[in-house]
């Protein structure tokens, strides 16, 4: 197996519109080898939309490395021009998933000239007739089980949220990316579509279409099925990283026991089961911290975390930041 | 406010739109009392010392004759934008918001009036008042015919607002319509309903030199807007001998008031609307 | 538990759109609904529960069948919010954000009929916040776009702990939060409901959410209501496909969830 992705000691800041800092990441690491699945899990404002701007190298104003380097296939995406970037790096090494599937997709066109674009942006500068294309989208888009003709010839509002988050994924994946980063590709989505558009993600997988994958959500039961890792993020900082079972059916970060205690299950006897609740709200990302990130609504913390920073420890096979997790 | 202020002066647009509009509008308030016309003179001297820019057919100071028809032209342009931007406004805001049969009808009115060329009806009703066309009467009958546009674009605005939870909170906190339209849709639209209206005086300083460069603008002692000094020009054959100082200067005039209006618009769209900044 | 019934339908059915474009939200959906009862309407996307929920709440009202509440016709909407209130979805939607936190929440009583005393205001709404712990002192001054999504969450709740109503319908209430907010503002909820002695009626797509809360859970699909029951029977012993099928779809840790 070989390390496709490789990210050391990542961090990113990026500027409100006041001016003031916010950094969003801070030191993430972590090793993806071809074939991988690694889920990314936390709440909303933790940091993940960011890092997941950071795994691409985009750095548009107004976001902007703070420090760490990501490399695809040895190749640092760091220092790199956004117009050098585009061309070279998305949708052939690195793609995304975005998760309004509806502001991803240009109302006035058609589904077909939108993923003509793709070729078009990355094509090796023979011209190709539109005819060749379509016959490429087509028998592409035939994989799906979908009804091509229709889905092609669409505009994205006549297309159900399901047909036009398959289409997204569709596109994303044109170019067989070596890396695809899904940022809450099912969010938006009810239970029903969220397994046709996982299933059609696996079945991508399964047809070497692209085989290493991030997934990003803050649903952590679907990871459990989606993924091979999961990394727990909370505060901008990964806080326990480990097999997807280990983290799930055996968590040890306080932070991630009580996010698995606060699940709702419609399993037989769980509904006398009361779920955890942790009181406070993560600490704000634009002020300079000291300690545990999470000292503050930890139910097992010390008095001092407030000043100790944590790092990450094998704890249990996985690394954990916590010094007094078991 | 303060902040969204210095993300306004960042702007270079911003800047050098509001200098010139700031210029134009001091020059035209204290101008004509700050400056002493030289005495008349011969018909079209050409600019020497004494005529900075000139003198017209009557032997008038052309500085001056600009600084009053600046004023004029600022008032008519304000004035008219006022009128457009508020009925246009209280249109848009109760048709988007009532929906349904207020809705239809103020539909109607508003696409009645963008049918009819509005630059028609102001000539047709400026030439039916052939005597005694105020200042005041043309800016009023800019602001009359140009409403329709204002109140197409706020009432779409206003529609999609509509639907949105806080209306719906609002309702159940049992607002009325009144309190709902004003407290709650009109603040959103505010920064957009400001922009219209620099928009709407921006037409309104051009709609009043088109009638009045064809001769249907305001008559009368004092009434010389830059539109009636180009009108009176082109009137006593300033074109046919090339006395270009009747002609240039208050064009050029025109053109910096209504390209100062413009540059501050689109600055402010800019950081009014963040999603259109870089 | 009361046996009187809060709304009861027959029937109802709710159409959006014009000729061919003519969708149908609510078709031909007929329940009963007790006094101090949770109920739990549980659907995809685009099954009509929302809808539903407006209709209860007043905001539409059905064209066919007969909607009441408490036996009678809503015809006052001023009247019917005096008792029947909501929390929506995105509580940053939900907050004008021209003006604070406090002035909006002591709006709400504007729809109360006995509209108390300025001082009586101001003190429900320090009660309200302490309610779902927030110190009274750490929102004052402050507006909708200066707290975190929890924290709005947390004051639509308020919303209601102030004005204590009757009726309280959640459309959708923790589909913004994280799992940790959620099980908080669920435990919110429930305090409220034994204070009050409130009928809730959960408007959502989770279905673990419905089973841990409710008494009863109406199943919908397409514009139907395809099952409704007490939440052991819907979960473990469903009768109807569609509500197999959701069960089945949902990505559950110790159950197998699709084929790798």
């Amino acid at each position: 197996m070989s390390k496709i992705l490789e990210v050391k000691d990542l961090s990113l800041h990026y500027l409100t519109r006041f001016g003031q800092k916010v950094h969003a990441v801070t030191d993430v690491s972590f090793t993806m080898n071809q074939g991988e699945i690694l889920g990314i899990a936390g709440e909303s404002g933790c940091g993940k939309s960011t890092l997941v701007n950071g795994l691409m190298g985009l750095f548009i104003p107004p976001l902007y490395p703070t420090g760490g380097d990501v490399l695809v296939g040895g190749e640092s995406l760091m220092n790199r021009k956004p117009e050098d970037v585009r061309l070279n790096v998305l949708s052939q090494k690195v793609s995304m998933i975005p998760q309004g599937a509806f502001n991803a997709l240009n109302p006035t066109r058609k589904i077909k000239d939108i993923a003509a674009d793709v070729i078009a942006a990355h094509g090796s500068g023979q011209s190709v007739s539109k005819h060749q294309i379509y016959e490429r989208l087509k028998e592409r888009f035939d994989l799906f089980g979908m009804d091509t003709d229709h889905i092609l010839n669409s505009y994205p509002i006549q297309l159900t949220a399901g047909e036009r988050q398959r289409s997204v994924i569709g596109i994303s994946t044109l170019l067989n990316p070596k890396v695809v980063i899904a940022d809450e590709p099912t969010s938006a989505l009810d239970v029903t579509t969220q397994k046709v558009v996982i299933k059609m993600i696996f079945d991508l997988l399964e047809r070497n279409i692209f085989s290493t994958m991030i997934f990003i959500t803050h649903e952590l039961p679907l990871l459990r099925h989606v993924a091979h890792n999961i990394a727990i993020m909370y505060a901008g900082e990964f806080v326990e990283y480990g097999t997807s079972t280990q983290v799930v059916h055996d968590p040890r970060h306080p932070y991630t026991k009580a996010l698995m205690g606060a699940m709702l299950s419609a399993d037989a006897g769980q509904k006398h089961r009361k779920p955890t609740t942790i009181e406070g709200a993560p600490p704000s990302l634009a002020k300079t911290m000291v300690g545990c990130r999470f000292a503050e609504r930890c139910p097992s913390a010390r008095p001092e975390c407030k000043q100790k920073t944590q790092s990450m420890r094998m704890v249990g096979e996985r690394l954990v930041r916590c010094d007094y997790a078991e | 406010m303060l902040k969204l202020l210095k993300n306004l002066i960042k702007e270079p647009m911003f800047v050098i739109g509001s200098f010139l509009f700031l210029t134009t509008i001091l020059a035209g308030l204290l101008g004509p009392s700050l400056y002493s016309a030289a005495p008349d003179g011969m018909s079209y001297e050409s600019p020497s010392a004494t005529y900075l820019l000139g003198t017209d057919n009557l032997g008038q100071d052309y500085v001056a004759l600009l600084l009053r028809g600046l004023q004029n032209s600022l008032f008519v342009g304000f004035m008219a934008g006022i009128i457009a931007t508020t009925i246009g406004t209280m249109v848009g805001l109760f048709a988007g918001f009532k929906g349904g049969l207020l809705d239809d009808i103020l539909n109607m009115f508003t696409n009645l009036f963008i049918v009819i060329p509005s630059f028609v009806v102001l000539v047709l009703v400026s030439a039916s008042w052939p005597e005694g066309r105020s200042l005041t009467l043309i800016a009023f009958l800019i602001g009359f015919t140009t409403w329709p546009w204002t109140a197409r674009s706020v009432r779409a605005q206003a529609a999609s607002l509509r639907g949105r939870d806080h209306i719906s909170l609002a309702r159940i906190n049992g607002a009325s319509n009144l309190q709902i339209i004003f407290k709650h849709i009109l603040p959103y639209l505010a920064s957009y309903v400001f922009m219209v209206f620099i928009m709407q005086v921006a037409s309104g300083i051009l709609s009043e030199s088109a009638i009045s460069m064809i001769g249907l603008g305001p008559i009368g002692e004092g009434a010389t807007s830059l539109g009636v000094i180009l009108n009176t020009a082109k009137n006593n054959s300033a074109i046919t001998y090339g006395y270009w100082w009747g002609i240039f200067p208050a064009a050029i005039v025109i053109t910096i008031i209504v390209f100062a209006l413009y540059l501050l618009n689109n600055s402010m769209e800019g950081v009014f609307n963040p999603r259109l900044r870089k | 538990m009361q046996n009187d019934i809060i709304f009861s339908a027959r029937n109802i059915s709710k159409f959006f759109g014009h000729g061919k474009k003519r969708v149908c939200a609510v078709n031909e959906v007929s329940f009963d609904i007790a006094d101090g009862e949770i109920v739990s309407i549980v659907g995809g996307s685009g099954c009509g529960k929302s809808v539903l929920a407006k209709i209860m709440l007043g905001l539409y009202s059905p064209e066919q069948g007969s909607f009441l509440y408490k036996g009678k016709n809503i015809t006052d909407t001023r009247d019917h919010w005096n008792e029947v209130q909501s929390v929506f979805q995105d509580p940053f939607g939900c907050f004008n954000q021209f003006f604070s936190i406090r002035t909006q929440l002591k709006d709400a009583f504007g729809i109360l009929k006995n509209k108390p005393s300025k001082q009586e205001i101001d003190r429900r709404v320090d009660e309200a916040l302490l309610a779902v712990n927030v110190k009274p002192a750490d929102i004052e001054g402050k507006y909708p776009f200066e707290l975190s999504g929890g924290q709005m969450q947390r004051m639509l709740l308020a919303r209601i702990f102030a004005l204590k109503p009757k009726v309280l319908i959640a459309d959708e209430p923790t589909s913004m939060v994280d799992a940790c907010v959620r099980a908080n503002i669920l435990d919110y909820l429930m305090k409220l409901k034994d204070e009050l002695r409130m009928t809730i009626i959960f408007v959502t797509h989770d279905i673990g959410l419905a089973y841990y809360v409710s008494d009863r859970i109406f199943i919908m699909h397409e514009a139907k209501i395809v099952e409704a029951g007490p939440p052991e029977t819907v979960t473990q012993n469903p009768q109807s496909q569609h509500t197999i099928r959701l069960l089945e779809d949902i990505p559950d840790i110790n159950r197998e969830w699709i084929k790798k």
